[in-house]
């Protein structure tokens, strides 16, 4: 190859610039602080409380069944699963029995949440790298899942369908129907996701080697859910400390020991699959019976503290409860699973380009109102 | 291992700390400031322990204490303990910070920091990280004010 003469009194430079809050790739209201060396990234500040609610001071003001509805104004793509978390840490805490029947379309719904959220991940994470494709297939299946939510819940993004003691309401005559058609149509379809964009060379090029995070550094930052699995940590809340109907399914923890982007992005194709598998091994047999066990209009918890753990679309979420004995909690703290995902960001994207820092933070699956509770 | 063989160990370390394992699924320790770092150390290294996963790391003000609630799993073990610490220090509470044992830490605390103004010793970037930095007081404490903005049943 023909030497090619290089001006090198360029001096280097470091400089700083600002990425957000209204930066397409930040999937809502987070800045990043940027400090960087011509392309290649020295420092990531995250900046956040844009959108910051505290719900947790708010929570302390509020019922048990109010605060569900915080919730899923936290992670909105795993708002049913949100719900499910505290209404477990209340039924916990009463030591309410709680029939097999809430607890199999619970876990139903929550698997319909994490396809719907992965999907919907898939969609905008394509976009993200360059693929505008993506977004519409992803829109395409996850309007089915909405649909389904909205005939049985009445809504479609904030489902508030779970209450301390059950559901709201028994679901819609036509939920087993139009879930199975859904499984038979997505079984299809998934596959066309590995055709258009796994197996793409652009798209691997972008993700391969990108983002490194070890199994050690995963779990000393915290991470959970995809992102730990994607560097090979069993972190899957729903093998480890299994809740609702998901002791009664045999399902595989997706694990991939590569740690960078694409691992992740396997995992959560993967794990579609799987919930897939649940779904099915439960939607045929739904026990009789009622949809709520009746509870105190006013709930007050004993005098203690509960913590509860849920694997929601995007990792650990838990619920930390300290109870007075009064109708309030105390304090209540929401471990989120996109706070420590961020956290992390940093790491990851030091010695990367700024292109690759969006490859990143496209596979790490922040939902700002996560982060910012 | 079982919790009363972790709590027959752990207090063979330090003899000095309280546990209670009433109304809570887990062992709970409470421990003086001043051991938290070598007690938070030994936790994370001892083989026998190795809480390498800090999942849940808050601030909780107890009227009239402040203090951290550390709870702690083990990867390798699937065991997990509490950690609590107060201190009674309201106009200047200072804890040892725990961020190089566990890296998810150092977000966590700045986060106890801005609400509950807890400052964490040899915290690499201790600042707030929700609110602006001129916002005045901690909004998690119990005696935080705002009469126009809280809503208070």
């Amino acid at each position: 190859m023909e030497k090619v003469l290089v001006n090198n009194n360029f001096k280097s430079e470091e400089y700083f610039i600002n990425m957000g809050p209204q930066h397409p790739a930040t999937h809502g209201v987070l800045r990043l602080l940027l400090t960087i060396d011509g392309e290649i990234i020295k420092k990531v500040e995250p900046d956040l409380g844009y959108i910051h609610r505290s719900i947790e001071k708010m929570s302390e003001r509020d019922s048990y069944q109010q605060i569900v509805h915080l919730t899923d104004r936290m992670d909105y793509l795993s708002s049913h699963i949100n719900n499910e978390a505290v209404c477990l840490t209340v039924e916990n805490a009463l030591q309410l029995e709680i029939p097999d029947r809430i607890k199999v379309i619970r876990t139903i719904i929550g698997e319909l949440t994490r396809i719907a959220s992965h999907t919907l991940w898939w969609g905008v994470m394509g976009m993200d790298v360059g693929a505008l494709t993506t977004y519409f297939y992803g829109f395409r299946d996850r309007e089915m899942i909405n649909d389904i939510f909205e005939e049985t819940c009445g809504a479609r993004l904030t489902m508030n369908y779970n209450i301390p003691g059950g559901l709201m309401f028994d679901i819609h005559p036509n939920f087993v129907k139009r879930t199975k058609e859904f499984i038979t149509h997505f079984r299809t379809k998934l596959p066309e996701y590995d055709r258009l964009l796994t197996g793409n060379v652009i798209f691997q090029k972008r993700m391969k080697g990108v983002g490194m995070l070890s199994k050690e550094d995963a779990i000393s930052f915290g991470a959970s859910g995809p992102v730990g699995r994607g560097s090979g940590y069993s972190c899957d809340v729903r093998k480890h400390h299994p809740y609702s109907a998901l002791d009664k399914v045999t399902f595989k923890e997706i694990l991939k020991t590569e740690g960078d982007s694409f691992a992740r992005y396997q995992v959560r194709i993967e794990e579609m699959w799987e919930s897939m598998s649940i779904i099915e091994q439960l939607i045929d047999n739904i026990p009789e019976g009622d949809h709520q066990v009746t509870t105190n209009a006013v709930i007050k918890l004993p005098k203690g503290e509960f913590y509860q753990k849920v694997e929601t679309a995007r990792g650990e979420l838990g619920v930390y409860v300290i109870s007075t004995g009064t109708k309030n909690p105390y304090r209540i703290k929401f471990r989120s699973p996109g706070f420590s995902n961020l956290s992390l960001l940093n790491h990851i994207a030091v010695g990367g380009k700024i292109g690759d820092l969006v490859a990143s933070m496209a596979t790490l699956d922040l939902v700002i109102p996560d982060i910012d509770r | 291992m079982t919790n009363e063989a972790l709590q027959n160990l752990i207090s063979s370390w330090i003899p000095e700390l309280e546990f209670s394992e009433e109304a809570s699924q887990f062992i709970n320790i409470t421990v003086q400031p001043e051991q938290l770092y070598q007690l938070m150390l030994k936790l994370k290294t001892n083989n026998d322990t190795y809480f390498d996963y800090l999942f849940c790391l808050s601030g909780v003000d107890w009227e009239p204490e402040l203090g951290v609630v550390y709870h702690l799993e083990s990867t390798k073990h699937r065991h997990i303990v509490v950690v609590k610490v107060k201190t009674s220090d309201r106009e200047n509470p200072t804890l040892d910070s725990v961020c190089d044992i566990w890296k998810t830490a150092e977000f966590h605390e700045r986060e106890v920091f801005d609400f509950f103004g807890i400052k964490f010793n040899n915290h690499p970037n201790l600042k707030r990280l929700f609110l602006t930095d001129e916002w005045e007081g901690f909004p998690l404490r119990k005696d935080y004010v705002d009469e126009i903005n809280m809503v208070i049943k």
